[in-house]
């Protein structure tokens, strides 16, 4: 569905939306599995440090590990019960990290244990900074980036607006969706910590047009004492990259290489705001997260609270998956990250699990052609980078040449050219291993001088 | 749940595409050019069928021959090649024997296509390069065209399409001067309406403007074409052609007759738009498309042919990575960096 006279960003590709099935189903508790297993490395970043023994009792919301510096968050126990070990675990990079292993207490309650408030009227912004990290916050739209380090305006900076994202434009997931709908007063709420921390002026709620429920549930709640919009975004993707959004909303750039802060904003997603209103006047942690678990091989989809820590085997027995699922992926189609291992845990940047039947991947077996030079990929690129070119430079090595000369690391990897590329080039795929590439050259030179 | 012996494929995002597909897209061309491949079959009967035949077999085949003599597998599936010959058959006076149609396909695929590194390599419109070297070699054939809608055009064939290999072809008795040719060289122009339709003489497919047209908007509509092309050669060849005549209407012809005469309505539809030789930016494609549009004109006036769109768009295929690379797009978030240093 396109609004005449919805802001947008240029360029942007319209893969199929597939929310129905899940955004009218309301969120949902999630029981415990038999065994959690939560590993101390959920965000980017320093992993944090355990706090507790093997063999101890824990109560469901406890810390039981802290913060490893400024770039880390703490943890907290998903349920009340033993820690039967702190050992390594599977993780969805494909790496061992370690890990709490929690069997939680039969019968174990979704009671969870209240820590110090930080209530938002006495609390000063580096207290309420450091309840933030202490409430093991992260970016909950799947960046996973610690939100507390994000909201640090450094002395010489302003930020005048704060861009609530609600987006959502990833296909299949409506996490955000539910959230706005069911949890606005957390939404408010937390943006009110927010506004607090940042010395924002104003807030912009923004929401893609194919939710209409949740922009005019948002309007009709909007708090007097906030000063805001919602505004309503065209549904193309990735309409909910932050980048996208400072074009879309205020029409600035961020400069290549810089931060939003560089233009005087921020963007923190609905979900984490949500979070941040919710956990912050009891003094809590998170120890679960809305996620959608969705796709073609999901027999009971839906829209879940679901303990962080549940093993992904575990999550997916519950919802029931289809005998011929041949792919799982944690997030959507368009970035998520594909499942190697069904032992891996949901984590704090899991927005959604998707899977998908044979019959449903066949699209995606197509053969390669070479490039005919359609151009659909240069006019996909939401930030005017020139796939086409890339990708031949990729399939000849010529990484720094793409870094120098061709903005190479100002990819974000949307997938976007890949996804319109009528030759099928795995474009985006060569981008990521490019950028790894140049990374470990800087890295190498870094090392040698 | 699958039994645990089940295999999970692990591939990174993106885990859907569009659908689009190379082929998918060619296969639409060949679509959107039927109907003037039809209508050069109805205007100039059995040399036009058999003119369009003989292309397309010699294109098709070459490209094939070439894929087992490399020992790739054919490439003939992706209807890229087919395109070629119906392109290349379209272009071709009707009446033009056969051996030289088929000579001018092996060149089209081998020489334009296949030489340069196959499908997506070919800086040329491979169909042009094969008319313009018969243009080339056989000046005299290749501007030699036989009116259409002849009486007995289902029963009989020009005496020249049959001409045996390497012998002078015989001018047939009934030939006809081509719109443009008239107007250059007797200085008599044609009325609008045929033009648009399609009833004079020409090349097999460059007669019925409002078919190729028809074609071209079935692809716009599908984004299976850059509109910006066309619209940029018409623009280009309107401004100049049109300034011209108000200037001096008894020395030039009117915008109209320019763009619904010769190869221009095929060639900015369907050859200037193909993908492989067309710039990738929209402004790039502004420019090639009015820089097509200009040389078309400059050449129907003052060169020595009557017809330019060839040359044009071949000059515009040899710009084009020189297109992409000025007009390449500002990287976001790099505009302020550009205006302070």
């Amino acid at each position: 569905m396109r609004l005449l006279g919805t802001k947008t960003f240029r360029h942007g590709v319209h893969p199929p939306e597939s929310k129905d099935e899940t955004s009218g189903l309301p969120i949902r508790q999630f029981p415990f599995a038999p065994l959690l297993i939560i590993p101390l490395v959920q965000h980017m970043g320093a992993p944090s440090i355990p706090e507790v023994a093997e063999g101890q009792e824990v109560w469901r919301g406890q810390r039981i590990a802290r913060a490893d510096g400024f770039m880390s968050v703490s943890m907290h126990a998903s349920a009340s019960g033993v820690v039967r070990k702190i050992a390594l675990a599977p993780s969805i990079s494909g790496r061992m990290v370690p890990a709490v292993y929690l069997e939680p207490f039969p019968g174990s309650t979704q009671e969870v244990l209240d820590g110090t408030p930080c209530p938002l009227e006495t609390s000063t912004p580096e207290e309420i900074i450091a309840a933030i990290q202490d409430a093991g916050v992260v970016g909950l739209g799947g960046a996973a980036f610690p939100t507390h380090a994000k909201l640090k305006v450094p002395e010489g900076k302003v930020v005048d607006t704060l861009i609530i994202n609600g987006v959502e434009c990833e296909p299949f997931l409506t996490t955000d969706h539910r959230v706005m709908l069911e949890q606005s007063d957390d939404v408010f709420m937390g943006i009110r910590y927010l506004l607090k921390v940042t010395g924002a002026e104003k807030v912009i709620i923004a929401v893609e047009a194919n939710k209409p429920d949740a922009a005019a549930h948002l309007r009709e709640r909007f708090p007097s004492d906030i000063n805001g919009t919602v505004e309503v975004l065209e549904v193309k993707y990735p309409q909910g990259a932050e980048k996208m959004l400072f074009s879309a909303l205020l029409g600035r750039e961020v400069p290549s290489g810089g931060l939003p802060l560089d233009i005087q904003a921020l963007c923190c997603n609905v979900a984490t705001t949500a979070e941040i209103g919710r956990l912050l006047p009891k003094g809590r942690g998170i120890q679960e997260r809305v996620i959608t678990v969705t796709g073609p091989a999901v027999r009971r989809k839906g829209n879940y609270r679901i303990p962080i820590g549940t093993p992904l085997r575990f999550l997916l027995e519950y919802a029931g998956v289809a005998e011929d699922v041949n792919r799982v992926f944690l997030g959507g189609p368009m970035m998520g990250a594909a499942v190697s291992s069904l032992e891996i845990s949901i984590t704090k940047g899991t927005s959604g699990v998707t899977a998908f039947t044979d019959s449903a991947a066949e699209r995606t077996h197509s053969q390669v052609y070479p490039c005919i030079r359609c151009g659909y990929c240069v006019d996909a690129c939401p930030i005017f980078l020139d796939p086409a070119l890339l990708g031949k430079l990729a399939a000849n090595e010529e990484f720094s040449v793409m870094a120098e000369a061709h903005n190479l690391m100002d990819c974000f990897e949307c997938g976007s050219c890949s996804f319109v590329c009528p030759s099928h080039i795995p474009l985006v795929q060569r981008f990521r291993a490019s950028k790894a590439a140049v990374r470990k050259a800087a890295a190498h030179k870094a090392g040698a001088a | 749940m699958p039994a645990s012996g089940k295999t999970l494929e692990i591939r990174t995002s993106p885990h859907i595409l569009s659908g689009n597909s190379v082929d998918t897209i060619m296969f639409n061309v060949v679509l959107a050019l039927l109907p003037t491949t039809a209508f050069a079959v109805f205007a100039f009967g059995l040399a036009g069928l058999l003119t369009l035949s003989v292309a397309l077999a010699s294109c098709v085949l070459t490209e094939h021959l070439i894929c087992r003599a490399s020992g790739k597998p054919t490439t003939i599936g992706d209807w890229s090649v087919t395109i070629t010959g119906l392109l290349y058959g379209l272009v071709l006076p009707p009446a033009l024997p056969l051996w030289m149609v088929a000579v001018g396909g092996v060149i089209s695929v081998a020489m334009g296509k296949a030489l340069f590194g196959g499908l997506g390599y070919n800086t040329f419109n491979p169909a042009l390069v094969g008319r313009a070297v018969l243009q080339a070699a056989f000046p005299v054939a290749m501007t030699t065209w036989i009116p259409g809608f002849g009486p007995d055009r289902f029963s009989s064939l020009p005496s020249s399409t049959l001409t045996l290999p390497f012998t002078q072809p015989t001018v047939d008795a009934i030939t006809a001067a081509t719109p443009l040719a008239a107007w250059k060289f007797g200085g008599e122009t044609t009325a609008t309406v045929d033009l648009a339709l399609g009833f004079i003489s020409g090349s097999a497919g460059e007669t019925s403007s409002v078919l190729i047209l028809l074609g071209g908007i079935y692809l716009v509509a599908r984004n299976m074409m850059n509109w910006r092309i066309p619209v940029a050669i018409f623009g280009a060849v309107i401004a100049l052609s049109g300034a011209l005549h108000l200037a001096d209407p008894s020395s030039y012809a009117s915008p109209a007759f320019m763009l619904l005469s010769g190869g221009l309505m095929l060639g900015a539809m369907f050859m200037a738009t193909d993908m492989v030789g067309s710039p990738m930016t929209a402004r790039g494609c502004y420019v090639y498309g009015a820089l097509i549009g200009v040389v078309t004109v400059v050449i129907r006036i003052w060169g020595g042919l009557p017809e330019g769109v060839m040359y044009a768009i071949l000059l515009g295929n040899a710009v084009t990575p020189q297109l992409d690379r000025w007009f390449r797009p500002t990287v976001y978030g790099t505009r302020s960096k550009e205006a302070s240093t």
